[in-house]
């Protein structure tokens, strides 16, 4: 009979190799469920993963839905190493973009060099308010994390659609509900010319090596890692729990912020409603999949922008609905964790135990 | 005259990743025979235990109960056939009541009458002399108190075989006394008894046979009346390690710790608050403080670690008041401390060596301007590692790969060599074996005779009697008064740890001190 | 104000507050098990889903509920393997589902978005909804209305009277002392597990075929996470999550009812509102940690691995 066994030690080869089993496991689920469909399943596989990659300008779009999930991968990843169970990275994203949209529409007609700094600062500050917010009803009041944020995201998707609606609509725009463009000082050099992709791809990177080696030097990194793996020996040490929970979430909300500011100074160029099709919530499996080490989630960010690229393409080429990329980012991180499992126990083909016999 | 063997355990053998468990333990106890299983920890007895009440299965061996040979299907199955476990950390629910306990270990046709089942545990518990009311709930029941449940609840089950997991390391003395005389009214009416314990003077007290365990094997059986306390410990650790000895205190010199009306209130509904406790310490002297758990000792280490914070002037350290500092000031200031968990608060479970040096020696030069200077750290490990012959495969592994015994010694070991003037240590060599045991007495005495106070807070008398030049006693948050070990029976010790002393007022402590 | 704007607001309360009941008192007996399933939101959109699909393809409103039940413990077996039996991180696992429910849900539903169906009409109790107010407000209410109260009932008993209930509580309390006592953990918590989707489902089920009945994407707005805020608001004791349900229910229809007094804000700062509320209550509730720890079930959100 089968059963599973508790190892002795962590499977270091499992550790490595269980995303990418996670991804193999995808795959075949996703081939599975083209073929259910009535479609060729290797073709929907090729339009999936491939053919988003087949020119320059796919990989521009690759870096451009890479820059976002690596930002607030980067913040969730300093949260989540000290159990801080942040899930509002959509709702900083949000709150940056946002704020980022006033300050620029607000600043109008100006030209100069400071303009896109103050933007960006301010979509930064936006979010890192709006995470410490979160932080505070936590060490202030107990608060669970995982509520608050998810109830932040909220009603910052409802400020922002207030305001897209409202206060910042753009009179000329035909009652749609979007703002105005913004002006030229206020956008994002681009990276590579003629394409969408701007410099928001090198923050990102900037940040992931940033929480890399915070954590691998720092000793504000350690008092985190301690925190977040054992909270009774983080308060024996004396590290000052609340101030570095208050950390985790500023640092979290300023890199999301930095993410929002950057979509609506970069491809979009405005605030329209539909500014995140979720990158907040997909950072989130970004972390996991990257073993929330600076390397893992630049890769697994790349390889999640991917899915969303994907999944637009299916719905061209192959009229599939949109949501096939929720489907397969859900599919990732269910397998992603199962497979994990693994590193931990291993299966066993176990024999009744010996016959117990004696003597009378 | 032939008495019926109850229980026989032949050849039972217990693997896992790593270690025998068990390796061909014989053991027959009879019937009415109150059997000792000796070992020191580590030796295999919990596993043993856990074999007989069907929690876990051998991996080779037959058990035989009354004649009839056995395979157990669990601890329900177990407890059919009339065996009951007393375990040493309570498998009690604390939110339902005595009774709510009780019914869940009986089968459902049995407790679903729950007046029926009230008034049996208080005719049961009666009849033993350990009265019970069953409608309290177990989160209000003193540890005593809870232990008797436990014991009841076998009871009202009808066993014929009790097994007690270490019973008297949560009791006074004067209840060790009371359960002593319940075990022989049930010996004497047929019952037959396991008791596991590593105390020797204990055994020799209560039981009739005993077995010795040690790395999983049965090193003697004997009739623990007819042979000597020495010739027991031998069989448990062998020839070749040292048995601690008597250690003569040293002249103390200056004052460096005062505890001065220090009052906790803890926010814990489960914690017990301190209530003007006073004492002071002198460097080159250890005092240990005495108490069943849960009587306040963990609030007094909090307090003293910083982790707890309480009117600055009630604790001082050479003069300067500490009672409002925060852990890492009064590590710099010169106070160490080691908890009584060591995986999960002393030291980080998943983390190695490493880190866990840098845990709370990072006052060491470690750190600079926020970065950590790891070949600092390593070092640091290292030393340690080889400073206190701390048993490893290297300094990088997890906490969690070392015995306990190891770990303990890394974690005296790293704070001794922050050369603190305090050391405050709370039951150092619970759960560690003998060997690593000699070597913590020996790093603290030798802190002591470098000139730094210890306060050593525990259950083990033995320990105490052995090490402190001056002793007392913790009952519900009040500290009896702290006088030379020269001077203190047991018994007298006993009563404190009951409760019953006045009230230490700081001049009577600075008399006994004098 | 007069009687029947208070009547009508009451009712109102009642539906708006029916999936969240029915929500909630399937994550409290999960909980309670020592549990904590955060997949609410995918498990109530997948019985939203798959409700609305079985009842447009069979005509039939009871095959569309069960079906959406079925839904719902299947999903909520998908969490019980990786959260139960693999001990994996309770917190990542239950987000999991809830990302794959709304990517499955979508997905499975893109056919389906703008429908309508006709749902469950109001069935008057004979005699009783003729009391004044009271017998609007909870005697001609929807077959799944007074499904939810039944429920309530039985959980409410179960946990108080029943040895199911004195089981349920200790192995949530503490997993090693109830396997030590003889009891089943791993079992007892998959069943605790299977009901908490079961209920989702059937909240699920609510949405799609009774309080607005179509289908639409992520047509939950956030219950299932209030519902996780309902159990901890609730101390963990059905009858507050009976109460608190339908104060939740009354925050979010309040932006209905200010505007039909006149009150002219935006809808999308309203519609802020239950989110908002929650978050107050979770500050009143959560403020001191003794409380809170008196009452939870202790071995909440730890993986249990039984040493064999």
């Amino acid at each position: 009979m089968l059963s599973l066994e508790r190892r002795a030690v962590d499977s270091r080869a499992m550790q490595w190799a269980s995303p990418l089993l996670a991804l193999v496991l995808t795959i075949i689920t996703g081939m599975g469920i083209f073929m259910a469909l009535g479609k060729d399943p290797v073709e929907g596989l090729t339009f999936f993963f491939l053919t988003p990659l087949s020119d320059t300008h796919g990989w521009a779009e690759l870096g451009l839905k890479m820059a976002p999930l690596l930002l607030c991968a980067a913040g969730l990843t300093i949260c989540y190493r000290a159990k801080l169970w942040n899930i509002g990275a959509e709702g900083h994203f949000l709150m940056g973009a946002l704020w980022a949209s006033v300050v620029a529409l607000q600043l109008g007609g100006q030209s100069g060099p400071w303009v896109l700094p103050l933007v960006l600062i301010a979509g930064i500050v936006a979010g890192a308010v709006w995470a410490l917010l979160a932080g505070l009803l936590k060490t202030q009041f107990h608060c669970n994390e995982i509520l608050t944020t998810i109830m932040l995201n909220y009603i910052a998707l409802n400020l922002l659609l207030y305001a897209v609606h409202g206060p910042l609509k753009d009179p000329y725009g035909f009652g749609f509900p979007q703002s105005e463009m913004f002006a030229a000082a206020a956008l994002l050099p681009k990276l590579i010319p003629d394409t969408r992709l701007h410099i928001g791809l090198l923050f990102g990177l900037l940040a992931a090596v940033a929480v890399g080696v915070l954590f691998a030097r720092t000793f504000i990194g350690f008092q985190l890692k301690v925190l977040g793996q054992d909270e009774r020996a983080a308060a024996f040490a004396g590290f000052p729990a609340k101030r570095l929970t208050l950390l985790a979430f500023i640092l979290a909300g300023g890199l999301a912020g930095l993410a929002g500011a950057s979509e609506v100074t970069g491809p979009l160029g405005q605030l329209v409603p539909q500014v995140s099709p979720g990158y907040g919530y997909t950072a989130i499996i970004v972390v996991f999949l990257g073993r929330m080490q600076a390397v893992g989630i630049v890769l697994a960010a790349a390889l999640l922008a991917l899915t969303f690229m994907g999944g637009e393409m299916l719905q061209i080429a192959m009229a599939l609905p949109k949501a096939i990329t929720g489907l397969f980012q859900g599919l990732l991180l269910f397998y992603l964790l199962t497979c994990d499992a693994f590193i931990h126990y291993r299966i066993r083909i176990r024999r009744a135990p010996k016959a117990v016999a004696g003597e009378a | 005259m032939a008495t019926a063997e109850r229980l026989k355990l032949e050849h039972i053998v217990k693997e896992y990743p790593g270690c025998r468990a068990n390796d061909g333990v014989q053991l027959t106890v009879n019937a009415g025979e109150i059997h000792a299983l000796l070992g020191e920890n580590g030796a295999g007895k919990s596993t043993l235990m856990k074999i007989i009440y069907g929690v876990i299965q051998p991996d080779a061996g037959s058990i035989t109960w009354n004649g009839h040979p056995l395979t157990l299907q669990g601890p329900a199955h177990a407890r059919e056939l009339g065996i009951g476990m007393v375990f040493q950390h309570f498998s009690l629910f604390e939110t339902l009541t005595v009774a709510e306990n009780i019914a869940l270990s009986l089968p459902a046709d049995q407790a679903r009458d729950r007046r029926k089942l009230e008034q049996r545990i208080s005719e049961v518990s009666e009849h033993y002399g350990m009265a019970l009311d069953p409608r309290r709930y177990v989160n209000t029941l003193s540890i005593g108190e809870r232990q008797r449940v436990e014991i009841v609840r076998c009871l009202i089950q009808e066993s014929s075989l009790l097994i007690l997991d270490e019973p008297t390391s949560v009791l006074t003395p004067q209840e060790v006394e009371t359960l002593f005389r319940t075990l022989r009214q049930l010996s004497h009416e047929g019952c037959s008894i396991l008791f596991i314990s590593h105390k020797l003077q204990e055994v020799r007290d209560l039981c009739h046979r005993a077995t010795v365990l040690r790395q999983g094997r049965v090193t003697g059986e004997c009739n623990p009346a007819e042979v000597s306390t020495d010739d027991m410990a031998r069989m448990m650790v062998g020839n070749e390690t040292p048995l601690s000895t008597r250690v003569e205190p040293r002249t103390p010199g200056e004052v460096l710790l005062n505890v001065s009306h220090l009052n906790y209130r803890t926010s814990d509904p489960f914690g017990t608050s301190l209530q003007d406790l006073c004492m002071s310490l002198r460097a080159g002297e250890i005092v240990g403080i005495a108490g069943v758990a849960g009587n306040g000792q963990d609030e007094l280490l909090r307090a003293l670690s910083g982790e707890a914070l309480v009117s600055n002037d009630s604790i001082t350290l050479s003069g300067v008041a500490i009672g409002q500092a925060k852990p890492g000031l009064r590590r710099r200031l010169g106070v160490a401390v080691v908890p009584e968990e060591r995986l999960g608060r002393g030291a980080v479970p998943s983390m190695s060596l490493v880190d866990n040096s840098l845990l709370t020696a990072y006052g060491e030069g470690m750190v600079n301007k926020g970065w950590v200077a790891l070949n600092k750290v390593r070092d640091y490990a290292s030393r340690i590692v080889d400073a206190f012959g701390v048993r490893t495969a290297s300094i990088d592994s997890h906490a969690t790969s070392l015995s306990g015994g190891n770990l303990q010694k890394f974690i005296i070991g790293r704070e001794a060599m922050q050369q603190p003037k305090l050391l405050v240590a709370s039951h150092p060599t619970w759960g560690v074996d003998v060997g690593s045991a000699v070597a913590i007495h020996e790093a603290l005495v030798r802190l002591r005779d470098e000139g730094a106070a210890v306060l050593l807070i525990s259950e083990d008398l033995d320990e105490l009697f052995q090490l402190c030049g001056r002793m007392g006693a913790i009952c519900a948050g009040r500290l009896s008064p702290l006088v030379n070990t020269s001077d203190l029976t047991i018994e007298q010790l006993g009563q404190w740890m009951a409760g019953d002393f006045p009230s230490a007022a700081p001049s009577e402590v600075s008399h006994a001190v004098a | 104000m007069d009687s029947v704007l208070i009547t009508n607001v009451l009712a109102a309360t009642v539906v708006a507050g029916t999936p969240l009941l029915l929500v909630a008192l399937g994550e409290l007996v999960c909980e309670r098990s020592g549990v904590l399933n955060l997949g609410q939101e995918g498990m109530m959109l997948m019985g939203a889903v798959i409700g609305f699909i079985a009842a447009t393809s069979t005509g039939s409103l009871s095959m569309g509920v069960l079906a959406a039940m079925l839904g719902g413990v299947l999903m909520a077996m998908l969490f019980a393997l990786m959260a139960i039996t693999l001990a994996a991180n309770q917190y990542a696992a239950g987000l999991a589902l809830t990302i794959f429910g709304i990517g499955l849900s979508s997905f499975v539903g893109a056919g389906f978005v703008g429908q309508s169906i006709d749902g469950f009409d109001k069935i008057a109790i004979p005699l009783l909804s003729d009391i004044p107010v009271i017998g609007q407000v909870l005697f001609n209410q929807d077959l799944l209305v007074y499904g939810s109260l039944l429920i309530f009932a039985l959980v409410f008993c179960f946990l108080k009277y029943s040895r199911g209930g004195l089981v349920l509580r200790a192995v949530g309390e503490s997993p090693e002392a109830a396997n030590a006592n003889g009891l089943k953990v791993l079992p007892v918590r998959y069943m605790a597990v299977a009901f908490g989707g079961a209920m989702a489902g059937l909240a699920g089920a609510y949405l799609s075929l009774a309080y607005t009945p179509m289908w639409t994407e992520n047509m939950t707005a956030g219950r299932g996470w209030i519902a996780l805020a309902l159990v901890v608001f609730a101390t963990w004791k059905p009858e507050r999550v009976l109460l608190g349900a339908y104060l939740f229910g009354a925050a979010s229809i309040l932006h209905l009812v200010l505007q039909g007094l006149g009150w002219n804000s935006s809808t999308e700062l309203l519609a802020m509102l239950p989110y908002v509320v929650t978050i107050i209550v979770l500050v009143l509730l959560s403020w001191n940690p003794a409380r809170t720890r008196l009452n939870t079930p202790l071995s909440i959100g730890q993986p249990y691995r039984p040493s064999k």
